[in-house]
């Protein structure tokens, strides 16, 4: 798998990152070498093995159905750089 | 097989509908934080650091979310998997401050199951169809934007973001809105059943995604849109119909079906397309790192099972067969729990065997107080009248202290004052009478004043009768004993 001018830049608006010509013609090759090491470890035979989903044995833990949290609108809004009546305010956003 | 079809150009076409409901979870905390899921507080209240997805905050599952979700898959008769998994969907907007939604893609809590829709005939549905799920999972909810507070902003509101949703998948396998719509109304009665949902729609805690295809019948599928966010049953319906007649009139005119995300507009009736979701299908899934696989034991799955209440469909069987009671009784009774529960109270209280009172009180119920709840615009959950008070009504027709007639009587001044039956029984004289003295002194006078009506009676005319009864019983204010009457008359008229 490789990736294009044009892949790297659609990533990257999906992403919501702002990208040059300059930046997307080095990317292109960077993205490439990383995805070829990821590929090398398509070489490795794996069948039979379950995927590891984390390296040191543990469950999920779960919560209680508890309220113990909320009411902390100051500190939620505290780096909004706009806010209003207690609201986020952010530039309109509509269909 | 429904026989809705619609009447193109080029012929008739068959409809294909599957639909993914979201289900908001009845809970006290969020999905992955320990903010209040209640509705109503003051903007952003409910919201904690987790929820605000500021930086280093770490989800931890709600115990009780996942039981409800359990529960559910359970009542539409599903796989639930003992290992499943939480993914990122990213994608970007102002209600979703982490740029992802928290779901399961590739490893759902709940595999397939059904729901089984009821003939309708009404409603086109000629018999009972088995419709598949594909899956259930939970996902967290995004905040809320408002847009009409500000010329130039849109406010957010983040007390919706992190509450727990159900999305529940439908397969393919609806033919007509009638379809969508009887599914949709079992859904959310299995729902209310559980306790998973309170099912309302108005509210936004049942909403709808409506995917619709169009083929000649005995085609494949065609390419289908997916109408967003639809939050009535009525409008689920209209959305299929007004999207199915778009797509016909697009193929025949020679175009093709764009699969897009569309929505629906019911002030004009008609899907849109919405255009800012072209990059919708490009979420780039991957596993939660911040999440262990949801693991269940084998316990937790069977206390589940132990706390399952009695479904409709189960519900519907047993008043049929255990209670007697008519396929139509049967179905009312069982559409909504709260019906369900409010007749067994009332059967309850009369304190009798249910098959012995079940038939007279489920008359009662669906048509006195149904009607009067009707009339009073109130749910049966805040009825004016209790079980018991009901229970003990009916046992004053049973015992013959009341007629049908004066039972409504009294059941009107229930209504108004609240009163126990007995008290208004004994205070207003509305005791029904079966002394023959009585009533045979006012047959007397009837037949003394209608001489003339007598002697058509005894001449042929037996249709008369009932003229009689009905005088008779005027005379005594409705509270002789109808059956007394009758008898009382036969004999005078001769």
């Amino acid at each position: 798998m490789s990736v294009d001018a044009a892949t790297v830049r659609k990533i990257a608006s999906l992403a919501r990152i702002a990208v040059t010509d300059g930046d997307v013609e080095a990317m292109v090759p960077e993205l490439n070498n990383i995805l070829g090491w990821i590929e090398q470890l398509g070489e490795v035979d794996t069948d039979g093995v379950a995927p590891l989903a984390a390296v040191i044995p543990n469950h999920q833990r779960l919560r209680e159905d508890v309220v113990t949290d909320g009411n902390i609108r100051d500190k939620v809004l505290a780096n909004a750089p706009q806010a209003e009546h207690g609201f986020f305010a952010v530039p309109k956003v509509i269909e | 097989m429904s026989s809705y079809r619609i009447q193109g150009a080029t012929g008739e076409w068959e409809v294909v509908i599957g639909l993914e409901v979201h289900a908001q979870v009845v809970s006290n905390a969020k999905l992955f934080s320990g903010a209040s899921a209640a509705f109503g507080a003051q903007p952003n209240q409910s919201v904690s650091l987790v929820d605000a997805a500021m930086p280093g905050m770490l989800p931890v599952p709600n115990e009780e979310c996942i039981r409800q979700a359990v529960k559910t898959g359970m009542a539409l008769g599903a796989e639930i998997n003992r290992w499943s998994r939480f993914d990122r969907k990213n994608y970007f907007y102002a209600d979703l401050p982490q740029g992802y939604q928290i779901s399961q893609l590739y490893h759902p809590l709940v595999g397939e199951g059904t729901i089984t829709i009821d003939a309708d005939e009404k409603a086109g549905i000629a018999e009972a169809r088995t419709i598949g799920v594909e899956r259930l999972h939970v996902e967290q909810d995004a905040g809320k934007l408002m847009h009409d507070q500000h010329p130039t902003r849109s406010y957010v509101d983040l007390n919706r973001s992190g509450v727990a949703l159900m999305e529940i998948v439908s397969k393919p396998d609806m033919r007509s809105p009638s379809e969508a719509g009887a599914y949709l109304r079992k859904l959310r009665s299995i729902l209310r059943y559980v306790g998973s949902c309170d099912g309302n729609m108005e509210e936004g805690s049942m909403r709808a995604d409506v995917n619709v295809s169009v083929r000649k019948p005995g085609d494949p599928f065609g390419t289908r849109t997916e109408t967003k966010n639809v939050n009535s049953i009525r409008f689920v319906m209209a959305a299929i119909e007004s999207e199915a007649n778009r797509q016909v009139d697009v193929i025949e005119g020679g175009g093709t079906i764009v699969q897009e995300t569309r929505l629906y507009d019911p002030d004009r009736n008609e899907t849109r397309s919405m255009r800012s979701k072209e990059d919708a299908h490009d979420y780039r899934y991957f596993p939660d790192p911040d999440l262990l696989p949801l693991e269940l034991s084998e316990e937790f799955v069977a206390q589940c099972r132990a706390e399952l209440p009695e479904l409709p469909d189960a519900k519907r069987a047993r008043y049929e067969g255990e209670l007697g009671l008519p396929a139509y009784n049967a179905a009312v009774l069982t559409s909504d729990v709260e019906t369900a529960r409010w007749f067994e109270a009332l059967l309850d209280a009369t304190g009798k065997p249910g098959a012995e009172v079940a038939r007279a009180a489920s008359n009662w119920l669906i048509s006195d107080l149904f009607g009067a709840l009707n009339r009073l615009g109130k749910a049966i959950d805040e009825s004016p009248v209790s079980p018991k008070q009901g229970a003990e009504l009916l046992a004053l027709v049973a015992d013959g202290t009341l007629s049908g007639t004066l039972a409504k009587q009294v059941f009107e001044i229930m209504l108004e004052t609240g009163d126990d039956p007995a008290k208004i029984v004994e205070e207003r004289g509305l005791k029904q009478t079966s002394d023959t003295g009585a009533i045979e002194a006012v047959i007397a006078e009837v037949m003394a004043a209608n001489a003339d009506k007598v002697a058509e009676y005894r001449g042929g005319k037996d249709k008369l009768f009932g003229f009689f009864v009905g005088q008779t019983m005027k005379a005594m204010g409705g509270k002789a004993n109808p059956g007394v009457v009758n008898e009382l008359l036969k004999k005078a008229l001769g």
